[in-house]
């Protein structure tokens, strides 16, 4: 499943799905969320259900091992990680450079 | 409006430091007391107000310039200065996060009239100096809140108007989800727990205190405290701190050169052996002031900039305000201290007009207000993802 996403040449549904899915498998190995992030909504506001400065470095860390890439030091901010939505679209962007 | 210009402002503020801070700097520091005078003194200028917007009564002086004024309080009283410091540091929370709320605007044109002195509760029983951490919550009930916190210290607690207080949102939050709360007169009583009977920055009379306390809603300050911390706390914190400290190592050294003038006068033609030390120790402050207007320089701009509230949110900003601190923190300490081996013996007696000793004991309080290792351990964690170093 780590992989699939990169042989993916397309954002099809399913495509989204596994992005989707590894970013809350990240969350939940690294965010220390006080709910669950397999199942808490993609606006729902991270910070406020207890990521932490701390833990979120650990997010981007875990997130760059599993998607091979690094985050650019401007997307490096608070609004970037603060909902699954905004992690997704900073993924996609990332990926669909390569 | 009458408003001085920042040269005549900086004179005017030297002059209360010649003639009210400076003199009473050593019985401050002495009988551990709140450095009255002084604040009275400043409030006359209408210096506590001075980063209200313009439209409210106020300066709208920048983090820059106040950094400035900081710098020459520091020279005189280091309590002083850090009293000075810490109001400006929780005013600007309120002015640039609470204009939204009406309730607050016309809280801070009340504070231009009033000049009223407001203290920080940040750091608490069982948390430490993690600011970005609360145990106690704040609990809303219809249109008013209950606020319970048993803080480590609080600095002039028993002096201050207000009080600005950190805590979580509500009582299911996250340790981490918190807001700030604007506390008045009258909605808070503290009870002192210990004493403040410490090494240095005796005159800020820190004490630990039990808060309790209940007020309008209207008074937990809209957003998130965490975007506030990185983008108002954290820098105003580092960078006021910064000016101060970088007073306090400037008239330790102004101490040193005068004392090796006074020597070279004595021996023309033959330069004094303590010059060579002086020469050193100007080395160090000279970097400590480029590090000092660097960073007030990009606060500004980043101030002035429509997208600089989103820029302060960055690891690099944040990387670099940490980096402020610790530097300036431990380069006082050298400072002070290396001004002390220049003037030798006039500088370790008390009561001498070459004594250091006060100020390098107010310098070391600089790395323990939030511990230079916890900053440090902040920065080494930014770094496994910040690139541009
Ligand atoms: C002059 C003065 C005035 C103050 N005024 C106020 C005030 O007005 N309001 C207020 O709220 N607070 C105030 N404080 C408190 C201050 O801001 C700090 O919160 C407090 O000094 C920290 O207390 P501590 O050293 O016991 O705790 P800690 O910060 O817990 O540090 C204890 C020790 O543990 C180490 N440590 C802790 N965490 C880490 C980590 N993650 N990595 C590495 N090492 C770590 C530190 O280096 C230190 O050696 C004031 C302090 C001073 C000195």
């Amino acid at each position: 499943m780590e992989l699939s996403f990169r042989f993916a040449t397309r954002p099809t549904n399913s495509y989204q799905m596994t992005i989707d899915d590894s970013i809350r498998k990240v969350l939940k190995d690294h965010a220390n969320l006080s709910v669950d992030a397999l199942t808490v909504a993609e606006d729902a506001d991270l910070y406020k259900n207890g990521m932490t400065s701390q833990t979120g470095v650990n997010v981007m860390l875990a997130l760059e091992g599993a998607f091979d890439f690094e985050f650019p030091d401007t997307m490096l901010n608070r609004s970037v990680f603060q909902t699954i939505a905004n992690i997704r679209a900073a993924v996609q962007k990332l990926t669909e450079k390569n | 409006m009458g408003m001085m210009e920042l040269p005549d402002l900086l004179e005017r503020v030297r002059q209360i430091g010649e003639e009210i801070i400076g003199p009473n700097a050593a019985d401050v520091d002495g009988q551990g007391r709140f450095p009255t005078e002084g604040i009275e003194a400043l409030k006359k200028e209408k210096l506590l107000s001075a980063l209200v917007p313009v439209d409210l009564g106020g300066m709208e002086m920048t983090i820059d310039d106040l950094t400035k004024i900081c710098t020459v309080l520091g020279k005189y009283c280091s309590s002083t200065a850090m009293i000075f410091a810490m109001h400006h540091i929780q005013l600007a929370c309120v002015v640039r996060h609470g204009l939204s709320s009406p309730m607050l605007r016309t809280y801070l044109a009340e504070l231009v009239e009033k000049q009223f002195l407001i203290a920080s509760v940040t750091s608490e029983v069982g948390i430490g100096g993690d600011t970005r951490s609360s145990l106690c919550a704040v609990e809303v009930d219809g249109p008013r809140f209950v606020l319970n916190k048993d803080s480590t210290a609080i600095s002039y607690g028993a002096h201050a108007d207000d009080l600005v207080v950190t805590c979580r949102r509500n009582k299911d939050a996250a340790s981490s989800d918190q807001v700030m709360v604007l506390l008045k007169k009258g909605d808070y009583t503290l009870e002192q727990v210990g004493s403040w009977d410490t090494l240095g920055m005796r005159g800020t009379c820190s004490p630990g205190f039990k808060l309790r306390s209940t007020g309008p809603v209207e008074q937990i300050i809209p957003g998130a405290y965490g975007d506030a911390s990185s983008q108002t706390m954290v820098p105003f914190s580092h960078m006021l701190w910064g000016g101060l400290w970088l007073g306090i190592s400037s008239a330790a050294v102004n101490k040193a050169a005068a004392f090796v003038r006074k020597a070279a006068r004595r021996t023309p033609g033959q330069v004094p052996p303590m010059a060579l030390r002086l020469a050193e120790v100007s080395n160090k402050l000279q970097s400590m002031r480029a590090n000092v207007n660097d960073m007030a320089n990009e606060c500004a701009a980043l101030q002035r900039s429509p997208d600089g509230n989103e820029a302060m949110l960055s690891m690099g900003f944040a990387l670099r305000m940490n980096n402020l601190k610790i530097y300036c923190s431990s380069i006082m300490v050298e400072i002070v201290h290396d001004s002390m081996l220049v003037c030798g013996i006039l500088a370790y007696k008390n009561d001498s007009e070459y004594s250091l000793g006060r100020q390098l004991r107010d310098a070391h309080s600089a790395a323990l207000m939030v511990a230079n290792d916890r900053i440090y351990a902040k920065n080494a964690s930014l770094l496994l993802v910040h690139k541009d170093v």
